[in-house]
């Protein structure tokens, strides 16, 4: 093994060190078993085969990726690169191989309700999703422009098929053309991109383009930066950044929801992997040009984000922008372009992961049309979903004691270090337009069904004109009930009774008459990831500590 | 300069100002996920947790020793180490009868309250302790950021105890109001990083421990006016002072009863609070040099709240608006930068609390009664409930500052301290005085005398319930009122310190002005 970043330049096949690329090996290796179990099995296989069998790809692929990472924050460890220098692995490559790892785990053990309610039975969904993830993989850990690509392409082109994997929605298939034909021009420009830096330096080796930057001065910048905004502009595109953000909204609505989910998390996790190294340890030296783009990107996409996310009535359009808003926020980190400000934008692909996958899933298992509408008084009908969504909401929100808030605060913390005081503002400003938001969801569900609702929703032609004149439903302001349907009458000493208790003792009584809808029970896979991802955001958002110790270590290497 | 801590540490075997916070808030948490078959004894436990703590709250005030400035009880512990977080808590004259205040309302609010359903109240006792346990954080942190978190913290459980207990337009009121909060804060959670940062270029570690920032000033004067400004927005908001105020009349009358006691008599202090505490030790000299701005502020709010107060036909509203007037005079008092009235300020916070949550105490008691607290559909409740009318005529002449009354000690202090140092503002204010006779006699005499209509002659007097609730208000409001020098021998020590820091820095401007 060489410590050398270089690699050699003999033509000999190079020697490949199988455990540097150990995750992505068990991604591809897992994939292509699970096929071909599948094929030889055809319609016998066990139904729920092949999300256990993800579930277990992703840990073996995550012990393999923690075993990176103390091979290279141990004490006596240092990042290397392997295979001739077409992959590096250091602190950082292998955040991003655990992040990648925890959404193949999280997202095949949600899928399994969605499947089974599809009933799907054949392997395609979870094999997709396990070679997405070795493509996002190999973007994290690239060390060459190249590689970079082909992981770019493996990771998208299987996300293009899982958006259209529903093939009973007509939305599906439109996603998922939507996203492929805006996903070919965007990897078309990212190549050109890569031609032109490798045109004006020589090599596509990343730390070789480093080196030749660091060396030499180049009078006429020209192809190298517009290969770098090219490049930019490929990235942007992954990881939906305004003014190429187009695409989220309608493929985050069409997909099906566990891939909605995946794609959140992984293509954000790959493409910020690929784009925070490129940009900030290869380009370090050209910061001055880049920052200026990279700081407008920043703060349109915090601004649009946020402000087109409070316009939604669907709740996966919705979430789609709030992630976009995220993306911003994650940018803020590479303003800073500091140390701090990379740890930061580590830190909060991290907690990001939780929140988004949670999210998703929930959303997924209310299932129903998505619309703001099917959210009201879920508090009610079911407490354990509505609850994870509102913390999970609040957290991405940046509610203190939440792993949300604390990246907020990390990438903010390095802007304002950074003397950036203006774009911390702004993501902070935005932070508070994204608040409105998602308390427009907590809202929903924790405002009643009124009685014209509910009647509805059971399908009784009841005395609907009450319901409507006790409740104009509009928006935010929805709700002048006094209570929800569980606190009726109220016999008791009362420091709390509405003012117009009278009436709302009515409806309550008209609602327990008309029949809340019955609880749903929560499927395991579901119930477990949720359990998961709220209790992550809770834990570390109490215990800050260990994550923020674990971005800080993972260091990049150049 | 630095604020000294005393070496008298603690006499508890614990340390009882972290159990202070974290008591009512692991309660909340275990409430929360107490399975729903429980449920029923969510307020024993609510109780008897709020209980213990003000018994805490209470042993904590006794051994409490008076006539001495800094902080007591003193503890600090590292949390986050990466960016220099630590849990430091620790007490003094200023902040000591906050945190009784906060320990003697929950009890109160949490005994008083009744939402019937075991499952509703199940999560309204568990947001309620959860609260508890953000305000006693924010009266205990000496980390600045700390105080943040709690401060943030503490608009969760309000934005869910207005949205769902709440009545009127309670969603929008309960929104409004956590994004206006939020709003503020956003200026000062980015003022607190530059100011961490900025010291962290001095010093060469990051710290956002108060007593380590405000020791040097690393500002230049110029920053230091901004950054007082951003923190100010945010007590501003939260406080409110006018014309930040919108969101308060809609969140205290659309709140629930015992959320519009929190929200005013504990919630609003920590925008007080926070003047006090972060604003004049970390930026002495721009508070001087804005002090007319904030003055002008504050009278401006006694004198709109009042006469805004006395066209209100909600009662809520009523309260909420004098209230508003209220919060003026402390402002005024705060940034009177004198003694007397810091000291004043100090003490009306503690009235206001008092007086405000007896107000909304009885308003309640009043709905109970009507179904309504409209001043249009009251009259004559003094003929069918005479000690609820005796009560509330207390209460009230406590508010407009009746001598022998609490609130009387508070605003004669405050007036005091700012005609010394600001006559103009002090001769305005008291012109408020006058107001605040005017409004809350008027809001008096349509709900209690006048002949009763309809439903207002049938309504019964206090049960014994409601008034053993009332009673250590009461007590309080005359005790202050006739006896403040036990409180007063506990504040004065750090006013005094806090007042000779700020004029020092102020008077010597080239020592900071780098």
């Amino acid at each position: 093994m060489t410590l050398s970043l270089l690699g050699t330049s003999t033509i000999a096949v190079p020697h490949i060190d199988y455990s540097a690329i150990g995750p992505e090996l068990v991604m591809i290796v897992g994939a292509l078993v699970l096929l071909t179990v599948a094929a030889l099995v055809g319609k016998n296989l066990a139904r729920r085969f092949s999300t256990l069998f993800t579930v277990l790809v992703g840990v073996v692929s995550l012990l393999a990726s923690l075993k990176i990472w103390f091979n290279v924050t141990g004490a006596h460890h240092v990042a290397f690169s392997a295979v001739d220098g077409a992959v590096v692995d250091d602190g950082f490559s292998a955040v991003i191989l655990m992040l990648v790892s925890i959404a193949v785990i999280f997202v095949g053990a949600s899928s399994e309700g969605y499947l089974s309610g599809q009933s799907i039975r054949s392997p395609e969904f979870s094999v997709l999703m396990m070679l997405s993830a070795s493509g996002a993989m190999l973007m994290g850990s690239a060390n060459d422009l190249i590689v970079m690509f082909l992981g770019l392409e493996i990771m998208s082109i299987a996300l293009y098929v899982l958006a259209g994997s529903d093939l009973r929605k007509n939305k599906s298939g439109e996603a998922a053309l939507k996203y492929f034909i805006l996903g070919g021009f965007s990897s078309a420009i990212f190549l050109y991109g890569i031609a032109l830096v490798y045109g004006s330096t020589g090599s596509t080796n990343l730390a070789g383009i480093a080196q030749f930057l660091a060396t030499t001065l180049i009078i006429h910048q020209g192809v190298l930066l517009a290969g770098l905004g090219l490049m930019i502009v490929g990235f942007a595109f992954k990881v939906g950044l305004v003014p190429f953000h187009t695409w989220a909204p309608d493929v985050y609505q069409g997909s099906p929801t566990p891939a909605t989910s995946f794609m959140a998390a992984v293509a954000k996790a790959g493409g910020f992997a690929g784009f925070l190294r490129v940009v900030f340890s290869t380009m370090g030296t050209l910061k001055l040009d880049w920052e200026p783009i990279i700081w407008v990107l920043a703060v349109i996409t915090l601004v649009v984000g946020s402000i087109m996310a409070i316009v939604q009535r669907d709740i996966k359009r919705m979430l789609a922008y709030s992630s976009i808003s995220h993306a911003g926020f994650i940018l803020v980190g590479l303003v800073a372009a500091t140390a701090s400000g990379i740890a930061g934008s580590l830190y909060y692909l991290f907690a990001y992961l939780f929140m988004v996958v949670g999210s998703f899933t929930i959303v997924g298992a209310i299932g129903g049309s998505d619309d703001l509408e099917d959210y009201r008084g879920l508090i009610y009908t079911r407490p354990f979903l509505a609850t994870g969504l509102g913390v999970l909401l609040l957290a991405q929100s940046g509610i203190p004691f939440t792993t949300g808030f604390w990246a907020k605060f990390e990438v903010v913390s390095a802007a304002v270090d950074a003397h950036s005081y203006a774009i911390a503002l702004i993501a902070m400003v935005s932070a508070v337009i994204g608040a409105f938001f998602y308390l427009r969801v907590v809202v929903f569900m924790v405002t009643a069904k009124t009685k014209a609702q509910v009647s509805d929703s059971v399908g009784e032609e009841q005395d609907v004109s009450v319901g409507a004149q006790l409740v104009p439903s509009s928006g935010v302001e929805g709700g002048l009930v006094g209570g929800g349907p569980e606190y009726g009458g109220d016999p008791t000493y009362s420091l709390a009774v509405p003012s117009e208790s009278g009436r709302s003792d009515e409806v309550d009584t008209d609602l327990d008459d008309s029949g809340v809808p019955e609880r749903i029970p929560v499927g395991f896979g579901v119930g477990l990831v949720v359990s998961l991802c709220v209790g992550f955001t809770v834990l570390f958002g109490l215990w800050a500590s260990p994550i923020v110790d674990l971005a800080t270590k993972a260091k990049l290497v150049p | 300069m630095s604020t000294p801590i005393s070496s008298y540490s603690s006499t508890f075997g614990f340390p009882i100002l972290t159990v202070l916070v974290l008591l009512p808030a692991i309660a909340g948490a275990v409430v929360a996920v107490l399975p729903k078959r429980f449920g029923s004894v969510a307020r024993s436990i609510a109780m008897s947790t709020s209980l213990g703590t003000l018994g805490l709250a209470v042993a904590m005030l006794v051994s409490f020793k008076s006539n001495t400035p800094g902080y007591q009880f003193f503890a600090k512990h590292l949390w986050v180490a990466n960016f220099g977080i630590s849990w430091e808590l620790g007490v003094d004259g200023i902040s000591l009868f906050l945190v009784v205040l906060t320990a003697l309302v929950f009890p109160i609010v949490i005994g008083g309250s009744g939402v019937s359903t075991p499952e509703g109240l199940k999560s309204y006792m568990s947001w309620m302790l959860l609260l508890e346990g953000a305000c006693m954080g924010c009266f205990l942190s000496l980390d600045i950021f700390v105080f943040f978190l709690f401060f943030e913290a503490t608009l969760v459980p309000a934005y869910f105890l207005i949205s769902r207990w709440g009545t009127g337009r309670r969603a929008f009121a309960a929104t409004k109001f956590f994004l206006y909060t939020f709003l503020g804060s956003v200026f000062f959670f980015v003022a607190i990083l530059i100011v961490a940062f900025d010291a962290k270029a001095s010093t060469g570690h990051l710290s956002f421990d108060l007593i380590t920032l405000s020791s040097g000033h690393f500002l230049s004067s110029g920053a230091a006016k901004w950054l007082f400004l951003a923190f100010t927005l945010a007590f501003a908001v939260k406080a409110p002072i006018f014309p930040f105020h919108t969101w308060s009349p809609d969140a205290y009358s659309s709140a629930p009863a015992g959320g519009s006691v929190v929200l005013a008599g504990v919630m609003a202090k920590l925008g007080t609070y926070g003047i006090i505490r972060f604003d004049l030790s970390l930026f002495p000299q721009a508070a001087s040099v804005l002090a007319p701005l904030l003055l002008t502020l504050g009278v401006s709010g006694i004198l709109y709240g009042a006469i805004v107060a006395a066209v209100q036909k909600d009662l809520k509203k009523v309260v909420a608006y004098s209230s508003l007037s209220h919060i003026g005079f402390i402002i005024m008092g705060l940034f009177a930068m004198s003694p007397q009235g810091l000291d004043g300020a100090v003490l009306q916070m503690i009235n206001h609390g008092i007086i405000v949550a007896g107000l909304f105490l009885l308003i309640a008691m009043i709905a109970r009664r009507r179904g309504t607290w409209n001043l249009t559909e009251l009259s004559g409740l003094q003929k069918a409930a005479p000690v609820l009318a005796g009560v509330f005529t207390l209460v009230m002449l406590a508010s407009v500052g009746l001598p022998g009354l609490n609130g009387f000690i508070g605003e004669f202090l405050i007036l005091l301290g700012t005609f010394i140092t600001h006559r103009w503002w002090a001769v305005v204010a008291g012109g408020g005085v006058i107001l605040s006779v005017v409004y809350m006699l008027w809001a008096y005499q349509q709900a209690f005398h006048s002949k009763p209509q309809g439903d207002n002659a049938k309504v019964s007097d206090m049960a014994l319930k409601e008034k053993l609730v009332m009673a250590p208000l009461i007590i309080l409001i005359v005790f202050i009122g006739i006896y403040p020098k036990p409180i007063l021998d506990r504040v004065t020590p750090t006013v005094n310190s806090l007042v000779h820091q700020v004029r020092t820095a102020s008077h010597q401007p080239s020592e900071e002005s780098r």
